[in-house]
């Protein structure tokens, strides 16, 4: 007799061969995705959201395209994963990821065809991203000890990264612009202290690095525009109507006289809190909430700068930078820390008037502003931007340096190969797959630039046969040149972490042999 | 659809709303429920064993599980038929008892399920092949403590149990760094476990996990990780020989439970009230610093203001901090949950060596971790790994081969994996059968068959030839008289698992074939499914 359904309705299931096909055919399509955007000369990406104004992002940044696919395939969710991942971690190489992930399936997709078993391919790829992995130290360059030689990784590293973004045409300015603010930082990782601040107008030279910080608010009316020497009381308090927080208080009047007199109880309780800020001897008051106009007058009144509803990251980084305290309580003036700084201006970026502070206590903290032509433009420079700071933050923690331009997948691929020749059993037909997936990606570099890539990278291949090799893909020569000449290079961290989330996910997908899709939820039409 | 008429010929309706229900009954009904409950097996029988496939599961919102833990797999499969359920419970108890062995249970009632069906189309009757079943499950859990080893480990020799839990991992996807995996849960267990009593409080080890890094980056912490961090940005992000108040009341104004109104009617009252407010946070504070605590833990959240006291009188403070963390720190360092501020004694206070903030990857990630606790007994595995289903199946991996610990602790008796202990209990079996006349006999003999389908699974799933690898193996045992021979599924090229150091607890092993056989019992005596037809 029929076997009765064991799932609810719509529940599906797919199993051996078909479900294996099913993720390979998700992953890879995945792959042919985004592998056009691979490398300086890759393509950008319009992405067009359903959701209200259908807004329009153009990247080529891997991350944010795999984020913004709507993807019913579970294997290519775990290619979206590890890109994501990517992003949080290292901050870069979120193509290469999933390049690397798709095309390990689909070579592996061969060798299931030619009946080897995935178990047999899985423990063949974990031996060759093995090799890979000590083939890569073997050939780390640390600059570690010499403060010159080690800046100019760092250049090399942002330029490589920024060229293959909307950022190219002026690298080396922007390079320059991130190496400075990621030095700032002192080796901390947190990318919180460098703010970007976007306004549209300009183009994307007239960007800048400002060694201060600059805040995205108005100065009070009738309040000074330019303080010098300024000490800053930095607070996150009420400043419209200081409500009675203990339980259960309500007012309770029989007459109008009693309002007048609650009304002017409150407002004298309002001055006194404001004539306790003032005690502190400050001259500029930055709150994180609203400033009643009340209390503004107030602070106008006495020759106080200030600043309301600044959000939660400017009060914290304003903290940070000139080295106050974030305040709420303001009885004992002597012992609260003030911020510092040398001058407090309203500058003029574009048409919108920005609070500038410089000269302040604490370097760590800068901003960035970025002009450009538009809203698209600007938002693909900080993507770019982003990525650039990320990786150079993760290379001052870990200085180990490779070159760029498909040498460490050349470098990689010859030992694998090496291994496979050594390797007995079926193992090494996968070793030698693994090897295949790393040439795709000069391969895909060169076709994305237009050029012939099956002649580069055998000259590619034919050059690394040599020791010590230091040749890449030139793409803007379109032939094969040396890497350290042309000052192309990478982090170590971000090229280990791209082979192992790569091999970690194809080794994923490769031992699924069914798949159960569960009915999806009903949602309620909200149409 | 009827089941009774009158002397005309008239039904009786004698079920509710009977036109719209199906029915099954005899023969039909149990052999529907075999093949529901064989489907099932077989969905899992792939997920077998250190070779055994993984599988992907969607669930109704689009997120992605990729396991082969039978537990996980059986409870996100969306069952819809009842005697599928039945099979899920089956593992499920097998989970909740034992931890491991869950895949394992249900391979084990399928193929019995499968024999009786062949029984049953011989005729006999259910009860007896249950009956039969019932008596050769005894044989085997017999035989099993007959071939059951203790083994010896201590403190010092942690070897033993290392290997057991390495057995348990090497069928997950951790099986990359099993060795530095089953160390870790190792320890764990050990520094939680009562070795006096024999018991294992598991509540003890949290498993957290961040996306992020690599396996090998996962850590053992002696002490407890709260996904938190400090209440305002610039209080100190390390404190030694932290005193910490655990508290569970709010660093805000009291809101009595009684229903109560403070009325305001002058000026003086308005003032007054301020005041009290004012005072309110201060004691607070006050009361904290006073009993010489150094840091606050804190299960609800902080006024703006309460938050820059604390801050201005150099309390470091964490708030928002859930239950089950707030009771496991309160373990961890000795100290005392307290409810109310008035309470707070130098006594309650917890005490940890060293309480730092670790910031994670480019993103704004903060942890909290507190080490060197006064009662170092409450332990954190904290797992990284490339992505977040990685990390999910590390955690039911991990989750797995501590109860494998725990098993080993409460009872150090061993029997040998790699389907060695199934092939020898069928041989027993077997040989039992003959003795025993009547038609149990051949349910018996049944039963002996059945067992022969993990072994069998365990082959197939290695790329090995099942029928030839296992009558290899039976004719080896019998030969030599040794239960330890299974199958080589790893290809190292001895078949005897004790050499290749596979084990397994002897409790799991019984209990996988006590609650295999209680089920199929269950399914064979029904005769009668009644349900709702579709519309």
């Amino acid at each position: 007799m029929a076997i009765e359904k064991i799932f609810k309705d719509d529940a599906s299931e797919e199993k051996g061969e078909r479900a294996r096909m099913a993720s390979f055919v998700g992953a890879i399509a995945i792959t042919d995705l985004v592998k056009t955007t691979l490398g300086p000369k890759g393509m950008d990406k319009i992405l067009q959201s359903t959701g209200r104004g259908h807004g329009v992002t153009v990247t080529n940044d891997g991350a944010t395209i795999l984020k913004s696919l709507h993807i019913d395939n579970p294997a290519a969710k775990v290619l979206i994963d590890i890109s994501k991942v990517q992003d949080d971690e290292v901050g870069d190489g979120t193509t290469s990821v999933v390049v690397l992930a798709g095309e390990l399936l689909r070579e592996a997709e061969k060798l299931v065809a030619a009946k080897i078993h995935p178990m047999t391919i899985i423990s063949g790829y974990r031996m060759a991203a093995e090799c890979a992995r000590n083939a890569l130290l073997q050939r780390v360059a640390d600059n570690k000890g010499s403060a010159e030689k080690f800046r100019s990784d760092l250049m090399k590293i942002a330029m490589t990264t920024l060229s293959s973004k909307i950022l190219s045409q002026d690298k080396v300015y922007f390079a320059q612009l991130a190496v400075d603010a990621v030095m700032r930082l002192k080796g901390s990782t947190n990318l919180e202290a460098i703010q970007i601040i976007k306004k549209p107008g300009g183009s994307l030279r007239d960007s800048f690095l400002d060694e201060g910080f600059i805040l995205d608010k108005k100065i009070g009316l009738g309040q000074p525009k330019r303080i010098e020497n300024a000490k800053i009381l930095v607070a996150n308090t009420a400043m419209d109507t200081d409500k009675v927080k203990i339980y259960g208080a309500r007012v309770r009047v029989d007459s109008m006289s009693k309002v007048a007199e609650i009304e002017g109880a409150e407002k004298e309780k309002m001055r006194e809190k404001v004539q306790k800020i003032i005690a502190h001897g400050i001259n500029c008051f930055v709150n994180r909430q609203l400033i009643y106009n009340f209390p503004e007058e107030l602070f106008a009144d006495a020759g106080v700068l200030a600043i309301e509803h600044a959000d939660f990251d400017g009060i914290e980084r304003l903290a940070l930078v000139t080295g106050g305290e974030i305040a709420s309580t303001f009885d004992n003036p002597e012992s609260v820390k003030l911020g510092h700084c040398d001058l407090i201006e309203e500058i003029m970026i574009g048409e919108d008037k920005l609070i500038h502070f410089s000269g302040v206590e604490m370097g760590q903290a800068c901003t960035i502003v970025l002009r450009g032509a538009s809203h698209h433009v600007l938002d693909e420079a900080e993507r770019s931007l982003h990525d650039a700071l990320c990786v150079l933050s993760q290379t001052v923690n870990d200085t180990r340096v490779l070159f760029g331009g498909g040498w460490p997948e050349m470098v990689m691929a010859k030992e694998v190969d090496e291994l496979a020749r050594k390797t007995p059993g079926k193992k090494s037909h996968a070793i030698e797959a693994f090897s295949r997936a790393l040439v795709a990606i000069p391969t895909i570099i060169a076709d994305n630039a237009g050029l012939d890539s099956a002649d580069l990278v055998a000259q590619l291949r034919a050059a690394h046969h040599k020791e010590g090799c230091n040749a890449g893909i030139d793409v803007i020569s379109g032939s094969v040149g040396d890497m350290a000449d042309l000052g192309i290079s990478e982090s170590f961290k971000v090229k280990q972490a791209v082979l192992l989330s790569a091999t970690e996910a194809a080794e994923m997908i490769l031992r699924v042999d069914e798949i159960i899709t569960c009915a999806p939820r009903q949602r309620e039409d909200r149409m | 659809m009827a089941l009774a008429f009158d002397e005309y010929g008239r039904p009786f309706i004698i079920l509710k709303e009977q036109e719209q229900k199906t029915r099954l009954r005899g023969l039909e009904a149990q052999k529907a429920n075999i093949s529901a409950g064989k489907a099932v097996a077989r969905i899992l029988r792939t997920s077998l064993g250190p070779k055994g496939m993984d599988k992907m599961l969607q669930s109704p919102d689009g997120d992605v599980t990729i396991t082969n833990d039978g537990a996980t797999i059986l409870e996100q499969m969306d069952v819809d038929n009842q005697i599928a359920k039945l099979m899920v419970e089956l593992s499920r108890s097998q989970d909740y008892e034992i931890g491991d062995g869950t895949t394992g249970v249900v391979v084990l009632a399928g193929a019995l399920l499968e024999q009786a069906e062949r029984l049953l189309e011989r005729g006999i009757h259910p009860i007896r092949i249950a009956e039969g079943y019932e008596m050769a499950s005894r044989i085997a859990v017999e035989h099993l403590e007959h071939i059951a080893q203790k083994f010896d480990f201590g403190p010092t020799n942690l070897e033993p149990l290392v290997q057991t839990c390495m057995t348990t991992l090497s069928s997950k996807i951790v099986n990359r760094c099993k060795r530095a995996m089953a160390e870790i849960c190792v320890k764990a267990v050990l520094s939680v476990a009562d070795l006096e009593r024999k018991d294992v409080n598991l509540d003890l080890i949290k498993v957290e996990g961040k996306v992020g890094g690599k396996l090998e980056d996962t850590e053992l912490i002696y002490g407890i990780t709260v996904d938190k961090d400090m209440s305002h940005p610039q209080m100190p992000k390390q404190i030694e020989d932290a005193k910490i108040a655990i508290l569970t009341c709010p660093f805000e104004p009291p809101k009595p439970k009684t229903k109560h109104k403070v009325d305001i009617d002058t000026v003086e009252k308005f003032q007054t009230l301020r005041q009290q407010e004012q005072k309110y946070f201060d004691d607070m504070v006050q009361k904290c610093k006073d009993v010489g605590a150094t840091l606050v833990i804190c299960q609800w959240g902080f006024d703006d203001e309460a938050n820059h006291l604390l801050m201005h009188r150099n309390l470091p403070a964490v708030r928002w901090v859930g239950g089950v963390e707030l009771e496991l720190i309160a373990i961890a360092t000795g100290g005392r949950i307290v409810p109310r501020f008035q309470e707070l004694t130098p006594e309650k206070l917890g005490r940890a060596g060293l309480v730092r903030e670790k910031s994670f990857g480019t993103t704004k990630d903060k942890m909290l971790y507190i080490e060197h606790c006064l009662n170092s007994r409450a332990v954190t595995i904290f797992i990284r790994g490339g992505n977040k289903m990685i990390i999910e199946e590390t955690k039911r991996s991990i989750h797995d081969a501590l109860c494998v610990a725990r098993n080993l602790i409460r009872n150090n008796s061993i029997v040998y994996g790699g389907g060695s202990a199934e092939t020898a209990c069928s041989i027993a079996v077997e040989t039992a059968s003959d003795k025993y006349p009547g038609v149990e006999q051949y349910a018996i003999r049944a039963f002996a068959d059945a067992l022969d389908a993990v072994p069998m699974a365990l082959a197939e799933n290695s790329g090995l030839q099942p029928i030839e690898t296992l009558s290899a193996v039976k004719s080896q045992q019998i030969k030599e008289n040794n239960p330890h021979f299974g199958i080589d599924c790893n290809d190292v090229g001895t078949n005897d698992m004790r050499e290749q150091n596979v084990f397994e607890t002897l409790i799991g092993k019984q209990q996988q074939i006590l609650l295999a056989t209680q089920v199929v019992k269950m399914i064979l005596k029904i005769d009668d499914v009644i349900s709702p037809s579709d519309y």
